[in-house]
C-alpha cells in the first residue's frame, strides 16, 4: 500500500484554479520529487497533505487513514518544512526545537535526546544556542529540517527546500536528505529545479496547471521520450528573425519535432530528433538555403525535455507565464490562515 | 471528540482524559514559555506598558489637582479618583494588544508551525495568550497601585486588592478574547492596529476613568454608563474608597442604578459572551 494517496484533488483560489483533479501515490520508503514551475500547484498540494488547507473536493489518505476526517492523527505522522522559513528570531534554535517537541507531545527525556541527536546529525552544535535571528540561510534551513524531523515522522514533506541557498548549503541539504532516505524515511519534496529532482528522487511526478502530466522514475520519463535533444546554432549570436526563419525551414523535416527558438541561448534552436540519421539531412538542407552551421550538438533528453514534450513549453517559459497570472495577494491571504 | 461515560469504559476514559489534560498542559506551557521568553529578551513592551500609565497618573493627576473640592462625589482628591481609571485603562490597552503577536505569527507563517502540529486543542494558543496578558496586566496594575500609594492616593485593604484582581481578570479575559478574535478575522496587522488605535482612547474618554457621570453632558453620561470599562472602574474605585460593599450602588446611570455585584455580573456576562462569540472563529481558523 502506498504511504500517501491523493485522489482527484480540486482547489480554487477565487477564480484561479490551483489544482484540477490532481492524483498522486507516494510509495513507502521512496524519495518522491514533485517537479513543476512556480504556480503549478506544488505548494497547494503539500499544504493540503499537511492539513493546512482543505481541498474543494478529493481525498487524502496517509497510511490508509483519511486526513480530512482525522487531521490530528495525520499531523503527528508528517514532518512539514514549509517554503517560507518562519523562525521566531528571538528564540534560540534549541528553544525552537523544544517548542516543537512539546507541540508534538514528546516526553521531556526523549525530547532532549532527539535534540541532541539532531544537533549532532545536522552539525548545528556551534550555533544552536544562539538566537536564530543571527542565522544564515543555510543554518535556518537546517534548523527547519530539524524541526520537521523532531517527532520522527513517517513522512518528511519539504516545500522547495533549497530555494535561495548557496551551492554549498544546497549540497549539505542534499546529502542530508539522501542519507535520511537511505535510512528508510519516505520523503516528498517539491522543486522547480530540474537537477534537484533528477539528483535526489527515485520517483517523481511533473505537475503543470494543477494536474499530473507525467509520473515515474526520472530515468523512465527520459527514456520514454524515445528521442534525443538537439541544440543548433547557425551563428554564435543570432537574432529572432533569423531564428524564426530557420525554425520554419527545419519544421518541415521528418523525424524532427518540438522546435523552439531559445532566446536565452542567443536564439539557438532546440528540438528533438527520433534518430541521429536526421542530422546529416538537416545539415545539407541548411547549407542549400545558404545557412552556415556554427554549432550543432545532440544529447540525451533531460527532465526539461520531458516537460517540454508534455506541455509544449520549457519550464522557464512556464514560470514566466504563470508569474503574470498569479493572484499573490489572494494566495498570501489563504496561506495566512 | 466524543466522551462517552459508560461504567465499563470509565477506567479507560479516565486514563484518556488524564493524558489529554497532560498533553494540553504541555502545549499551553510551551506556548506560554515562548511568549515570556520574548518578553524577557525584548522587555520594551513591558517597560512602555508601565511607564505610560505612570505618566498618565502623574500628568492627569496634576492637571486636575486644583479642581474645586465639590467636583467629585464625596469630595475626594482627584488623584485618588483617577487611580482606578488608570489601572483599568492599562489592563484594557494591554489586553487589546493581545492579538498582535498572533497576527504577526500569522503573517510570518509561524502560526503554520502550530497548525501542522497535532495540538490536542487549538484553544491552547488562546489559553497561552490569556495567561501571558493576564500576568502582564496584573504586574502593571501593581506597579500603578504602588505609584498611586507613594503619591499619597492610598492603597486598598486585603479584600480590596482581591476585588481589584478579580475585576481586572474578568476584564482582561474578555478583551483578550476580543483581540484574538480580531487577529483571526482581520486581514493583517495594519488593520488590527487601526482598530486598536480607534477603540482605545474613545473608550477611555467615554468612561468614568477621568470624570464621574455627574460631570458629563447627558449623551456622554449615557455612553459612559454603557461602556464596559465603567463596570470595571467602579468596583476598583470602591475598593479604594475603603467602604467595601458590593451591594451598594456604584453607578448612577441614566437608565437606573447599578450595584457592585451588578457591575461584576455584567462584566462576566460580556466576557463569557465574547468567548462564545470567538469560538466559531477559532474553530474555522483553527481546526
Amino acid at each position: 500500500m502506498p504511504l500517501v494517496v491523493l485522489q482527484n484533488l480540486v482547489k480554487s483560489y477565487g477564480p484561479i484554479k490551483a489544482l484540477s483533479n490532481l492524483s498522486l501515490e507516494i510509495p513507502q520508503g521512496s524519495f518522491f520529487g514533485l517537479l513543476g514551475p512556480n504556480g503549478s500547484g506544488k505548494s497547494t498540494t503539500l499544504r493540503i497533505l499537511c492539513t493546512l488547507l482543505e481541498p474543494d473536493s478529493g481525498e487524502v489518505l496517509v497510511n490508509g487513514e483519511n486526513a480530512l476526517k482525522n487531521p490530528r492523527n495525520i499531523r503527528s505522522k508528517i514532518g512539514y518544512v514549509a517554503q517560507e522559513v518562519a523562525i521566531d528570531k528571538i528564540l534560540t534554535g534549541r528553544e525552537l526545537l523544544q517548542l516543537h517537541g512539546d507541540l508534538y507531545h514528546l516526553r521531556k527525556e526523549y525530547r532532549e535526546q532527539r535534540i541532541k541527536n539532531l544537533i549532532e546529525n545536522l552539525e548545528m552544535n556551534d550555533w544552536i544556542d544562539r538566537r536564530s535571528g543571527s542565522y544564515s540561510g543555510g543554518m535556518r534551513r537546517r534548523l527547519d529540517l530539524a524541526t520537521g524531523l523532531m517527532h520522527e515522522p513517517d513522512l518528511l514533506v519539504l516545500d522547495e527546500p533549497t530555494v535561495g541557498l548557496d551551492i554549498e548549503s544546497r549540497a549539505t541539504i542534499w546529502s542530508l536528505l539522501k542519507e535520511l532516505n537511505k535510512g528508510g524515511k519516505t520523503i516528498l519534496l517539491s522543486s522547480h529545479y530540474l537537477e534537484e529532482v533528477d539528483e535526489l528522487s527515485d520517483q517523481m511526478a511533473i505537475i503543470d496547471a494543477g494536474r499530473v502530466i507525467a509520473q515515474g522514475t526520472p530515468d523512465e520519463l527520459k527514456k520514454n521520450l524515445g528521442c534525443n535533444r538537439v541544440t543548433l546554432k547557425v551563428r554564435e549570436f543570432s537574432n529572432e528573425i533569423e531564428g524564426e526563419k530557420v525554425k520554419e525551414l527545419i519544421k518541415k523535416l521528418d523525424g524532427l519535432h518540438n522546435v523552439v527558438v531559445n532566446r536565452a541561448q542567443g536564439y539557438s534552436l532546440n528540438f528533438f530528433v527520433d534518430t541521429s540519421d536526421t542530422l546529416p539531412i538537416l545539415r545539407s538542407q541548411l547549407n542549400e538555403q545558404g545557412f552556415e552551421i556554427f554549432a550543432i550538438s545532440e544529447s540525451r533528453p533531460t527532465l526539461d525535455d520531458v516537460y517540454l514534450q508534455s506541455t509544449g513549453k520549457t519550464l522557464m517559459d512556464a514560470e514566466l507565464e504563470v508569474a503574470n497570472k498569479r493572484d499573490l495577494k489572494k494566495e498570501a491571504k489563504q496561506s495566512m490562515r | 471528540m466524543s466522551k462517552t461515560f459508560s461504567p465499563s469504559s470509565s477506567g479507560f476514559s479516565l486514563e484518556n482524559n488524564k493524558l489529554e489534560f497532560l498533553e494540553i498542559r504541555q502545549e499551553v506551557f510551551a506556548l506560554t514559555r515562548r511568549l515570556f521568553l520574548q518578553l524577557y529578551r525584548r522587555p520594551s513592551t513591558l517597560v512602555a506598558g508601565i511607564l505610560q500609565p505612570l505618566i498618565w497618573l502623574v500628568l492627569f493627576g496634576a492637571l486636575f489637582e486644583n479642581a474645586p473640592s465639590n467636583l467629585l462625589p464625596g469630595g475626594i482628591v482627584y488623584g485618588k479618583f483617577l487611580g482606578a481609571g488608570i489601572i483599568v485603562f492599562t489592563a484594557f490597552s494591554g489586553a487589546l494588544n493581545a492579538g498582535l503577536p498572533v497576527m504577526f505569527d500569522r503573517e510570518f507563517g509561524f502560526l503554520n508551525r502550530l497548525l501542522v502540529a497535532p495540538l490536542r486543542s487549538r484553544s491552547s494558543i488562546v489559553i497561552a495568550s490569556v495567561i501571558y496578558i493576564a500576568t502582564l496586566s496584573i504586574l502593571q496594575s501593581f506597579v500603578i497601585m504602588g505609584a498611586a500609594f507613594s503619591l499619597g492616593y492610598g492603597f486598598p485593604n486585603f479584600y480590596g486588592v482581591l476585588l481589584v484582581l478579580i475585576t481586572l481578570l474578568i476584564l482582561v479575559f474578555g478583551v483578550t478574547a476580543l483581540s484574538l478574535g480580531l487577529a483571526f478575522v482581520l486581514p493583517g496587522h495594519i488593520e488590527l492596529i487601526a482598530v486598536i488605535f480607534v477603540a482605545n482612547l474613545p473608550l477611555l474618554f467615554a468612561s468614568t476613568a477621568l470624570v464621574p457621570i455627574s460631570f458629563m453632558p447627558p449623551w456622554l453620561g449615557w455612553l459612559a454608563a454603557l461602556n464596559p470599562l465603567t463596570f470595571a472602574i467602579e468596583p476598583i474605585r470602591a475598593a479604594y474608597s475603603g467602604s467595601l460593599d458590593l451591594g451598594s450602588v456604584l453607578i448612577h446611570a441614566p437608565y437606573g442604578e447599578v450595584t457592585g455585584y451588578g457591575c461584576l455580573l455584567i462584566l462576566t456576562i460580556l466576557t463569557a459572551g465574547l468567548f462564545i462569540a470567538i469560538r466559531p472563529l477559532l474553530n474555522r481558523k483553527l481546526t
